[in-house]
């Protein structure tokens, strides 16, 4: 774009996002209002939580794979350690700290830290790759982090912490008094349920908002600049190193929190369910929503997780459903024609004004 | 242009007609009839352990039409309402919260053990009633809500590790287990420890995870190597078909005991049955037994199910569904008790009842949930189940 239009792509940017914000306010009080009337299904209910947690997945991945434009397949491992950071936190500190409000606050900033941590040595080997050979070194580090959990074991007594990787020596070392927090492959059990709605969809709105800020930033352009072309930023002498870290560190971040989000709104997890299936499920959400699209991550999130409960109703086949659905969405949201189609609605609407190009926030 | 339109309105409309139906079904089922009792169950309908999943459907559905046809439950007729949860903690807690809708007043928990804990919290917030048939995990029934009708895994890894030592089986024996599988793990953790204090000998112990699931030569070549004369499988039977067909290619010459896991095994589509000749397992039902009880169960069970699902997992839901009659006719549950009256009356009138089923016989509760019973144990010969 030429200097000439910037003032114009601002303008338009800022009107895309106040239309994110909108979508998202207009969902969060459609549903919190269903469920003050009492009227909502418990199925329905029971889904708010996980939809706000995926949603914040979607966004997170997609500062990675649309943003910075590198293909990663290891999210969910940023969600895993996020899940047990928090939940272990808050199966020890569940005594000492009484207050829900205060302990969940410090579970999610630790959770997300740790996550944060794990982005950021992850990245120093990623730096040196590109396309292929970094998907596959994100996926494998997904994979490592699962298989560890996988094994440990930690417990708490009156002598600390106690942790192993085989259980029957575990077993051995914790003393009568002790709690088992994290059980091998059974995961944790019995974490607090601390999570809500309300708590949910602040973190998803605060997810959205720091996203959409950090691509209209300094930042975020020099970041779409390294995805554009890294030779070109590299040469009117943008870090890339420094802005594959930032951008790496911030969506682990995200990760954890909606790790810790999830493990606070489920009696018992374990390891083996942030696997690869887990990461592609959100690298689908991303790229269905719109690679590069905030609001397309969230809808496509809200959407996707909700469709295989909705289609319950149709018993076994429900899994044929969304299968073909996922299918059909796909070809219809990647076929040219069907797109002029919808560019020509559009410009129905907008008959005077002209369209704004690369406006999709 | 003007086709495309057409074809893309089509298929629109059939989308929003679909997610319509789906979105409303739920909550318009009339609730006319008060004398039913809904009894829910989530388990694994479809994907890797539906054969477990749809048994416990079955075996459930059977008793509840047999119990409806002998005039129902102190006047009530049964209902069951199963939900696919593909054996995931997630995919449990939204099964358990749809049935709520559906108007479960009992619950049978859920089949596998990750699923069944996933959503005991929210049922123990409820007070709703559990029976799980066949979630094994200690954690399953963590509550004063739950109880179950298998044996949980540490009794499995105890059990087998005594059955073994007291019929001198063997003194060598080799594990292969699923680390990455709590079900595998608990029972190995028990049987390491129960070998140990009966004297076997433990020389190999072998791991493979969930990703690792479909070649196991390096496993079977250290058993090999180990001079073992038994191998000990606490895992399920999937992974067990392929053990033993590339021990068989091997040449791994030893006995193969494993849990309830296996059963199942002989139902299998593509199973050459040849190769589970002479595989020892512990089941609590056994489709040859000569007794009245499973003669019958077996009767009815194929002549209204496909043989396949004729197993253990069957067998307790069927029993389950039983247990639940006598605690109700015990506690004298009515219909127009609510979910939670039904559970605190239940809860007491559990550990109260003494059960004789197809899947053991004078079963009894303690308060913890755990019943109190013998195992059994049988041969695979001739591609069929024999008491041993």
């Amino acid at each position: 774009m030429s200097l000439f239009k910037s003032n114009k792509k601002i303008v338009s940017n800022t009107k895309n996002n106040l239309i994110t914000y909108a979508i998202l306010l207009g969902f969060f009080a459609f549903a919190f209002i269903w469920a003050q009337t009492g009227e909502m299904p418990r199925k329905i209910q029971n889904l708010l939580i996980p939809l706000c947690v995926y949603s914040i997945l979607a966004v997170s991945l997609n500062l990675v794979v649309g943003v910075l434009g590198d293909l990663s397949l290891g999210h969910a491992g940023f969600m895993c350690i996020g899940a047990y950071t928090g939940a272990v936190f808050t199966n020890i500190f569940e005594t000492v700290i009484p207050n829900d409000f205060i302990r969940f606050g410090l579970a999610l900033i630790i959770g997300g830290l740790f996550a944060a941590i794990f982005g950021f040595i992850i990245c120093i080997p990623v730096l040196r790759l590109k396309g292929d050979y970094l998907a596959i070194v994100t996926l494998a580090f997904g994979e490592i982090i699962k298989n560890i959990l996988n094994i440990v074991y930690l417990g708490v007594d009156s002598e600390g912490l106690k942790a192993s990787i085989d259980g029957t020596s575990y077993n051995a070392m914790l003393l009568e008094d002790g709690k088992t927090i994290i059980k091998g492959a059974m995961g944790i059990t019995g974490t607090s349920r601390d999570a809500n709605f309300i708590i949910a969809f602040v973190l998803l709105f605060v997810t959205v908002m720091a996203s959409l800020n950090l691509i209209n930033s300094r930042t975020g352009r020099a970041v779409m600049a390294i995805r554009d072309n890294s030779i070109a930023a590299q040469t009117i002498g943008i870090n890339i190193s420094k802005y594959k870290l930032i951008v790496f560190t911030i969506a682990s971040f995200f990760a954890g929190i909606a790790g810790v989000l999830f493990s606070h709104n489920m009696n018992s997890f374990s390891a083996s369910g942030f696997d690869y299936n887990t990461s592609i499920l959100i690298l689908v959400y991303v790229v269905l929503g719109g690679i590069g699209s905030i609001r397309g991550s969230v809808i496509a999130a809200i959407l996707l997780y909700a469709l295989p409960e909705l289609l319950r109703e149709v018993g076994e086949y429900r899994m044929l459903f969304y299968a073909i659905l996922l299918i059909v969405m796909m070809i219809v949201n990647n076929n040219e024609k069907i797109n002029d189609m919808k560019k020509s609605f559009m410009m129905k609407f907008k008959k005077n004004k002209t369209v704004s190009e690369g406006g999709k926030n | 242009m003007k086709n495309l339109k057409k074809v893309l309105a089509v298929v629109m409309a059939v989308a929003l007609i679909v997610t319509c139906f789906a979105a409303c079904g739920g909550n318009e089922k009339p609730n006319t009839d008060e004398a039913v009792l809904k009894i829910g169950v989530t388990g694994p309908l479809t994907g890797d352990y539906a054969q477990y999943g749809l048994a416990v459907k079955y075996g459930a559905e059977l008793a509840a039409a047999e119990i409806n046809a002998a005039g129902g439950i102190n006047g009530m007729k049964i209902e069951i309402l199963a939900e696919d949860d593909v054996a995931a903690p997630e995919g449990a807690q939204n099964g358990y919260n749809a049935l709520i809708d559906d108007g479960m007043k009992l619950s049978l928990g859920s089949v596998t053990s990750g699923a069944c804990a996933a959503f005991l919290g929210e049922a123990k917030k409820d007070n709703m009633f559990m029976l799980t048939a066949s979630a094994t995990a200690v954690e399953a029934i963590d509550g004063d809500n739950a109880f179950r009708v298998c044996f949980s895994d540490p009794a499995q890894g105890t059990v087998s590790a005594d059955y073994i030592a007291d019929n001198k089986l063997a003194s060598k024996v080799a594990v292969i287990y699923d680390s990455s599988d709590a079900y595998s793990t608990g029972i190995y953790e028990k049987f390491d420890a129960q070998a140990k204090a009966k004297g076997l000998n433990v020389v190999a112990t072998e791991s493979f995870t969930k990703n690792t699931k479909t070649d196991f030569s390096a496993q079977i070549q250290a058993v090999k190597t180990s001079g073992a004369e038994l191998l000990f499988l606490p895992i399920y039977y999937s992974e067990a078909s392929l053990i033993l067909s590339q021990a068989k290619t091997a040449g791994l010459d030893v006995i193969f005991f494993g849990c309830d896991g296996l059963d199942g095994i002989l139902g299998m589509d593509n199973f050459d049955k040849s190769l589970a000749e002479g595989v020892m397992l512990l089941t609590p039902f056994t489709p040859t037994a000569k007794d009245e009880r499973t003669q019958n169960f077996v009767k009815s069970f194929t002549a209204k199910y496909d043989k396949a699902y004729l197993n253990q997992f069957g067998a307790d839901a069927y029993d389950a569904i039983y247990i639940i009659k006598a605690a109700i006719e015990k506690a004298n549950v009515t219909a127009d008790m609510d979910a939670s009256a039904i559970c605190d009356a239940l809860k007491v009138a559990m550990t109260q009842i003494t059960f004789t089923g197809v899947t053991g016989t004078d079963i009894t509760w303690g308060a913890d949930g755990e019943p109190v019973k013998k195992p059994i144990a049988v041969k695979i010969v001739n591609g069929e189940y024999v008491v041993m």
